[in-house]
């Protein structure tokens, strides 16, 4: 198990691998649909790292790009039907970040460095962690960008009124992509 | 110095130098001693402002007796201003200095001397009201963000007076723009800066070329007179401390801008008063030229200077929400300073090699 877990420290896909900062960027700006956005990544990255762990020995290397892509796309595009059917609300705020999963590069890194030299299980669970590993500072940067930017946590209100009517403000800068990578950094930088 | 450094060695030490020469200096022939060195640039600055502050002092006094309707007389209105601005002012010392302290206990260095105009700048580019908390959360922002990351005074990219500005023009764009902010106590009244009225269709709404010189129009505590900045700007290049070739290059680029942003009908300001508007003299003398942040080669301080007039006067005639473009011009030069830099040396290493045969 342990050898599964370096995706959420010392191997994590966003803070040391630097991969997947664009759509961390724009999905934290509240918690909710970075959680959602992380948990979709979490299932595009495990499964289709399954399904390619298991063609493994069948894809000609010339075309394995084009055969990863058509994998990734199929979970993509299963996970976008899912959120517009089942929470069309999320969805509509993610808007192309879920299709743009498939340019994702975390996935695509683990599909040629993992899933094409690994059995099965393994792959899946290494999917698994990867997603987790971009949940985690995806949630951790939507944490402190809604709070502070907003003063809302997962849509409720937790700044309370009292606060404001004495004078304190939202900070509008969290709420711009920007502060998103001035936090990634300080995580990088604490960690 | 055999003994061991006490625990709190940074904050002694700059208890210990604060404002002075320590008596210790290195012996031996290999150095060349000045009696210029960075207290004494820092000093310099200071002194140069202290004009523009002394009447931002009485301007904040007065506007607030003219939309309250209450006396002008010349005391009362520097008091007022006064204390209006040592709050500000003691905040952003003690959490800039906070942090200072702080990052240098961690890095086990000396604090060094550059937050000294750093603290006395944003005060006066803040508009008198801020809430104080804010302030505080903008110095500590620029600080760490703008110059501790990277490596402390001396390292920073970023001019961290207008990081700070431009943290609270971002972050808290209610406390920073609009009509009632530059004017102290202002529940009961009134205008916009004239800058914003006139970019957002009002033309009327401009102060004659003689109110914007003489700085008795509303704004940040530090910009409305341009007589006390001409003071700041005749001591910085006196004693050097400021390079003539960027102020110079500023308002040139400006001034050039700006005409031809009337004569197009961009605009329907005139060019003189576009350079008299807002920060845009402030700014050219007391930020642009900060030697640290601005490029370092003689032919890049051209090019960064006439950069920053034009692309100021451009944000602030091509979008209106942003009528004050000098921070935002200014800040976007400091990021290409190197950059200038580095295109300069390798023109002038090019140019070299091509008249010797190698």
């Amino acid at each position: 198990m342990k050898k599964y877990l370096g995706p959420l420290s010392k191997d994590n896909p966003i803070l040391v691998q630097t991969l997947g900062v664009c759509s961390a960027l724009a999905v934290t700006a509240q918690l909710k649909p970075a959680v959602v956005m992380a948990l979709s990544v979490t299932v595009v990255c495990a499964c289709s790292n399954f399904i390619i762990s298991l063609m493994r020995n069948t894809i000609p290397p010339r075309i394995r790009i084009i055969v990863q892509l058509l994998v990734v796309s199929f979970f993509v595009i299963l996970v976008d039907l899912l959120l517009q059917s089942y929470l069309y609300d999320v969805s509509k705020m993610l808007s192309v970040f879920v299709g743009l999963i498939i340019t994702n590069c975390i996935i695509m890194g683990r599909l040629e460095a993992f899933a094409l030299s690994h059995k099965p299980f393994p792959s899946f669970m290494d999917g698994v962690m990867n997603g987790l590993g971009y949940g985690l500072v995806l949630a951790v940067v939507a944490f402190f960008r809604e709070l502070l930017g907003s003063g809302t946590l997962w849509n409720h209100q937790v700044v309370p009124d009292s606060w404001y009517a004495a004078g304190y403000l939202n900070n509008g800068l969290m709420i711009l992509p920007p502060m998103a990578l001035i936090l990634i950094g300080v995580i990088i930088w604490a960690k | 110095m055999s003994e061991k450094p006490h625990r709190f060695n940074a904050l002694l030490d700059a208890m210990d130098t604060f404002l002075r020469t320590p008596a210790t200096v290195t012996d031996g022939r290999c150095h060349v001693r000045d009696a210029v060195d960075m207290k004494r640039i820092m000093i310099t600055v200071m002194i140069a402002l202290v004009p523009a502050l002394v009447f931002g002092w009485w301007n904040v006094g007065y506007q607030h007796s003219l939309s309250v309707g209450g006396q002008t007389a010349l005391w009362s209105c520097l008091w007022y201003g006064f204390l209006k601005w040592l709050p500000l002012v003691i905040v952003t010392y003690v959490s800039g200095l906070g942090v200072e302290v702080l990052f240098a206990q961690i890095r086990k260095e000396e604090v060094a001397e550059g937050f000294f105009v750093t603290g006395f700048l944003i005060p006066m580019i803040m508009p008198p009201d801020v809430p104080l908390w804010i302030v505080a959360v903008a110095t500590i922002f620029a600080v760490i963000f703008g110059k501790e990351v990277f490596g402390g005074t001396g390292y920073n990219f970023l001019n961290p007076a207008l990081l700070a500005r431009a943290f609270v023009f971002f972050a808290y764009p209610s406390v920073i723009s609009g009509d009632k902010v530059w004017i102290s106590g202002a529940d009961a009244v009134t205008g916009a800066t004239p800058l914003a009225l006139v970019m957002n269709g009002h033309p009327e709404a401009l102060p004659s070329t003689w109110e914007l010189f003489l700085g008795t129009i509303p704004g940040c505590i530090g910009e409305t007179c341009k007589i006390a900045i001409l003071i700041g700007a005749a001591i910085l290049l006196f004693t050097q401390v400021a390079d003539w070739r960027i102020m110079f290059s500023v308002f040139v680029g400006g001034y050039a801008t700006a005409v031809v942003c009337q004569l197009t009908g961009l605009c329907p300001v005139a060019a003189h008063d576009q350079l008299l508007m807002g920060g845009f003299m402030f700014g050219a003398v007391f930020m642009a030229t900060d030697p640290v942040t601005a490029a370092h080669t003689r032919d890049g301080k051209y090019i960064y200077g006439l950069l920053i007039g034009i692309l100021a006067i451009l944000i602030r005639t091509l979008n209106k929400g942003y009528p004050e473009g000098m921070m935002l011009a200014i800040l976007l030069m400091n990021i290409f300073a190197p950059l200038i830099d580095w295109c300069v040396v390798q023109n002038h290493i090019k140019r070299r090699r091509g008249t010797c045969d190698l």
